[in-house]
């Protein structure tokens, strides 16, 4: 029988990057420059583009559910999806769920800041995408693994691009100087939950998609810190403690997102392009 | 209901790839779908509704809006030519890659003014602000320098050449 236990994790990874494609999407137009303008739009429509792939494959695994299984996960549903009568569709997890059903990394969600917050972020994020998804590229979910598979050669560009643009504003002027350090003081608490052990781990290993926190953060630590050696900058000696994300619990910064993202489907339910 | 051999299923295949031939990447309107290396299979099933198409492509990158477009082409072409049944899926492993570009591809590219991906033989670097040495397809000129990562489009990257000064997109090996 086919296990179905990692679908609430399957979300989880979907979250974490249709949430940062959605806040990264808010710098189009608005870029200090028309190529970095373009470059964080490319990494968002690739974000999305992983989202969907992910909530496609969660959609399919809850179709083929039988109703014993489907019980056990009718807590992250979206509630105006049950009135289609229909089967799961991926723009119904994507744009459909409330706040509480969104697992993604508290990270993801803050506001973009400037743009030493949102480079930061986006370096602390795919390094540790990029393990991540190595790891998943072993695991037992073989539709799983072609998508960590498809979605490394982007992160790639995404890593190499971001630690590029962490060193430049670490080793530029006093200004961009101190905008990167402001923005490590402010990320900083928030990369604690990214090597967090929950319950989406645990009903995942149970689904044969093992994953080794400790391996992951180890590994992240080395990449980030060699870029951090580069930019001329200290890795803070706090200890990071903010969390919730993974259960649904989320800053105030959440609602507004959704309610901007989720306009369209919820004013003109199963609009398509 | 009299079924067709597996052999007579082959050539009925091989039917349908000229078709594809003329399928074009709708953001690189000089390069076919196959010259891009995105369809992986062509398979004729005979049923007892009809002959049925299945094909399936791989996408380039994992938003590329151009899937959509490129699967409603398929569609259009072979309903021109009678083929009504046709189903399109999307198959992610193996992820593609530029390497399955046809070399006729990488002619086109360079003729159209796009630099197309280094060769197999060649890495493509990751190294932090390692530039990749392009050639520029106008004159050929080896001095260029990298604007951006990320071009028009997400499988193009923004180089600029320092013999003509002339800005072009480089196709990035993926
Ligand atoms: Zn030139």
């Amino acid at each position: 029988m086919a296990n179905y236990t990692h679908f609430s994790y399957l979300l989880h990874l979907a979250d974490n990057v249709l949430i940062l494609g959605q806040r990264n999407a808010e710098w189009t137009g608005h870029g200090p420059a028309l190529e970095q303008d373009i470059a964080l739009t490319n990494i968002s429509l690739d974000l999305v583009g992983q989202a969907r792939n992910l909530y496609a494959h969660a959609a399919a695994l809850y179709n083929e559910m039988d109703s014993g299984a489907k019980a056990l996960v009718d807590h992250l549903l979206p509630r105006p999806w049950k009135a289609f009568g229909r089967e799961l569709q991926e723009d119904d997890l994507a744009f459909l769920r409330d706040e509480r059903q969104y697992l993604n990394l508290l990270i993801t969600e803050l506001p973009k800041g400037d743009w030493a917050f949102t480079i930061l972020r986006q370096c602390f994020f795919s390094a540790y995408q990029k393990e991540l998804y190595n790891q998943l590229l072993q695991c037992n979910d073989y539709q799983l693994a072609g998508i960590a598979e498809k979605s490394l050669k982007e992160v790639a560009y995404h890593l190499r691009w971001s630690s590029e643009w962490v060193i430049r504003l670490g080793d530029g002027t006093d200004e961009s100087n101190r905008r990167i350090n402001n923005a490590m003081q402010e990320l900083w608490p928030f990369t604690g939950e990214l090597f967090t052990k929950t319950g989406l781990e645990t009903d995942a290993a149970q689904a044969g998609i093992v994953v080794h926190l400790q391996g992951i953060k180890d590994q992240w630590l080395q990449t980030v810190n060699a870029v951090f050696e580069q930019a001329g900058l200290t890795v803070p000696q706090t200890t990071p403690f903010q969390q919730g994300g993974k259960e649904g619990k989320h800053t105030e910064h959440m609602g507004y997102l959704l309610a901007e993202m989720q306009f369209l489907q919820r004013a003109y339910p199963n609009a398509a392009w | 209901m009299n079924f067709l051999s597996h052999d007579i299923k082959a050539v009925d295949a091989a039917q349908i790839w000229p078709i594809l031939e003329e399928v074009k990447d709708p953001e690189v309107p000089v390069l076919s779908i196959i010259d891009l290396g995105i369809v992986r299979d062509v398979v004729l099933e005979n049923t007892e509704v009809g002959q049925t198409i299945r094909i399936v492509i791989t996408p380039t990158y994992s938003g590329c809006p151009a899937m959509e477009t490129i699967s409603m082409d398929i569609r259009l072409k072979l309903i021109e030519r009678g083929f009504r049944n046709v189903h399109i899926t999307q198959q992610l492993s193996p992820a593609w890659t530029t390497d399955w570009m046809s070399e006729r591809g990488k002619e086109k590219l360079k003729a159209f003014g796009i630099a197309p991906p280094h060769y197999k033989p060649q890495v493509c670097n990751m190294d932090l602000f390692s530039d990749e040495t392009i050639q520029c397809p106008r004159c050929n000129s080896y001095r260029t320098e990298l604007i951006s990562q990320f071009g028009s489009t997400a499988c193009k990257a923004l180089y600029r050449c320092n013999d003509c000064s002339e800005a072009f997109d480089y196709f990035k090996c993926h």
